[in-house]
């Protein structure tokens, strides 16, 4: 199994916080690997830390093999690098910006020119491309920070929050690139707070909280894991009360989520037959009836509260 | 090797993009034109003294002034809008940056530098004595770049008219020291001491000697500066916010 980020006892303290806090995981070539987790939970300072800004405390990184605090310098020439916060050239014009990065990375002046103008083309910017940054909106400037990423070619692709405060149709087109990328067996290593993004994207996820990780697996293992989790949506056409249907056995919990009655189930099956049987026995009927699995949100919280709720 | 020579060339291109970015920046007009064109001024104008006398001053004034007005701007500049953070992320070192905006830096210092020297041809100088004058320009204008780069990284900021604002505390008392104004042998012992450690002083004692004087100065002292400033600065680079 070739790795593309491999990191070991990962430690970084700021005066007495501990950021990020013993961590270890590893990332396979060809992966989308989601890294999710509260604000503070460690991920930017995690990202920071593998793209060569910040110098650990302790423990090890390395990219494609790369050490990223001896090597740096070859570390990065393998990577692209989608920054949190906005921080293309405003005084420069977005071809400008992408010639610029292209040769800080040695890209030669005619691939330079092709992988340009097929980002600038691919992500709409090409009719903009003289034009100054400083005139764009937020959207462009998200596109053209990932021109600027991969106009190298980078064997990893480091995304922190990409989407984050983008419209739906930026988001949509951003998402595609990364997943078109990725298909070219790129690496994609995505920070995000979006659980439906990172549900849509990721081969695997890492829930990190307080610099720790709480878990790491696919999102549908991550669901599974929280069976408990999963719950029925019945809709009645007529009021029902609560209390009779939580005494059943196997219902946890009971609630509305507006005119619906949502119940929460380790055994589904037997609460739909309950279910039904509790319809014809009051002489209700039952409009909708859904299964639901436990959304990565879910799982994200759950875990969020039990790594709070434990001890330190 | 090769990759020494690649980050050579990547400086270069941070340097051409400083070039396109800040040249036009208001601090970067003010200190490193308006300025040196007005204290200029006021030394030559109601002054009766002979070309040759004025310029050394001139030239010591016009290069210390504009080689050290970019580097100021450079880093406080990038830290804010988070381009260096860009840079950072890329393959190049520390010192590939830094010797980027010293570049950068120089090359401004370097033009403007060109105009009062354009007047010492009109002093028929001996052409040895131009050579060195011209060797010196462009050891000094390194020298230069390379002090105002340091004066950027320490102590750390993001706002640059902090930056100008702190260097400028700091190019006053050295312009004072290096003889422009009050000849060093007037100085008292301490002053006379910390003139000699810096270029200006130096660079303005070898354009009084190249161009009034015969003869040359030890002028391998300066590149040893450049040294020491450079190593300074890498050393100050680490604590930019």
């Amino acid at each position: 199994m070739e790795l593309a980020i491999k990191v070991q006892n990962l430690t970084k303290n700021f005066e007495d916080v501990t950021a990020v806090d013993h961590i270890n995981f590893e990332v396979k070539k060809g992966e989308i690997f989601g890294f999710l987790g509260p604000n503070g939970a460690g991920k930017t300072t995690t990202i920071r830390i593998l793209t060569g800004l910040l110098k650990p405390d302790e423990g090890t990184a390395s990219i494609v093999g790369y050490d990223v605090l001896r090597n740096p310098i070859e570390a990065k020439q393998c990577m692209g690098v989608v920054p949190e916060v906005s921080n293309a050239y405003i005084d420069l014009s977005a071809w400008e910006n992408l010639n610029l990065i292209g040769k800080l990375y040695g890209v030669s002046t005619h691939r330079l020119q092709e992988n340009a103008t097929k980002l600038l083309k691919d992500f709409g910017l090409y009719e903009v491309k003289d034009k100054l940054v400083r005139g764009f909106s937020k959207g462009m400037k998200q596109k053209l920070l990932l021109c600027m990423a991969l106009v190298n070619d980078p064997e990893v692709l480091f995304l922190d929050e990409p989407t984050s405060g983008l419209d739906v149709e930026s988001a949509r087109v951003l998402r595609e690139k990364v997943t078109q990328y990725n298909k070219e067996g790129k690496t994609v290593f995505l920070s995000t707070h979006n659980m439906e993004e990172a549900n849509q994207l990721c081969h695997r996820t890492a829930i990190i909280n307080h610099g720790k990780i709480a878990a790491i697996d696919t999102p549908e293992n991550l669901r599974v894991q929280s069976m408990e989790l999963q719950h029925i949506e019945v809709l009645f056409d007529k009021q029902v009360n609560l209390e009779e249907i939580s005494k059943h056995p196997n219902i946890s919990k009971a609630s509305f989520a507006g005119n619906r009655v949502r119940v929460y189930t380790a055994n589904p099956s037997a609460v739909i037959e309950f279910l039904v049987d509790f319809a014809k026995r009051k002489g209700i009927r039952i409009l909708s009836l859904n299964t639901m699995m436990p959304s990565l949100e879910d799982v994200f919280i759950k875990l969020i509260k039990e790594k709070e709720a434990s001890p330190v | 090797m090769s990759r020494l020579a690649e980050q050579f060339r990547r400086s270069f291109v941070i340097a051409k993009k400083n070039i396109k970015i800040y040249y036009s920046k208001g601090p970067v007009i003010i200190f490193g034109l308006v300025f040196p064109l007005f204290l200029a001024l006021a030394y030559v104008i109601g002054r009766n003294i002979p070309l040759k006398e004025v310029l050394p001053g001139l030239i010591g004034m016009t290069t210390f002034f504009t080689a050290t007005s970019v580097g100021p701007s450079i880093v406080p500049w990038e830290t804010r809008s988070k381009t260096l953070e860009r840079l950072l992320c890329c393959p190049v070192a520390l010192w590939t940056i830094i010797f980027g905006d010293m570049v950068s830096s120089f090359l401004f210092g370097l033009a403007i530098s060109i105009i009062p020297i354009i007047y010492v041809l009109t002093l028929n100088i001996e052409l040895l004595n131009f050579i060195v004058l011209l060797f010196s320009l462009i050891i000094a204008n390194f020298c230069f770049s390379a002090l105002s780069v340091l004066l950027s990284a320490y102590p750390p900021t993001d706002i640059p008219a902090t930056s100008q604002m702190l260097s400028s505390l700091v190019k006053f008392p050295l312009v004072f020291i290096s003889g422009v104004f009050i000849p060093v042998e007037q100085l008292p012992e301490w002053g006379r001491i910390i003139a000699s450690l810096f270029s200006i002083n130096i660079f303005y004692r070898l354009n009084k000697t190249v161009n009034i004087r015969k003869g040359l100065l030890p002028i391998g002292i300066r590149p040893l500066n450049d040294c020491n400033f450079y190593r300074n600065i890498l050393f100050s680079s680490n604590k930019t916010p």
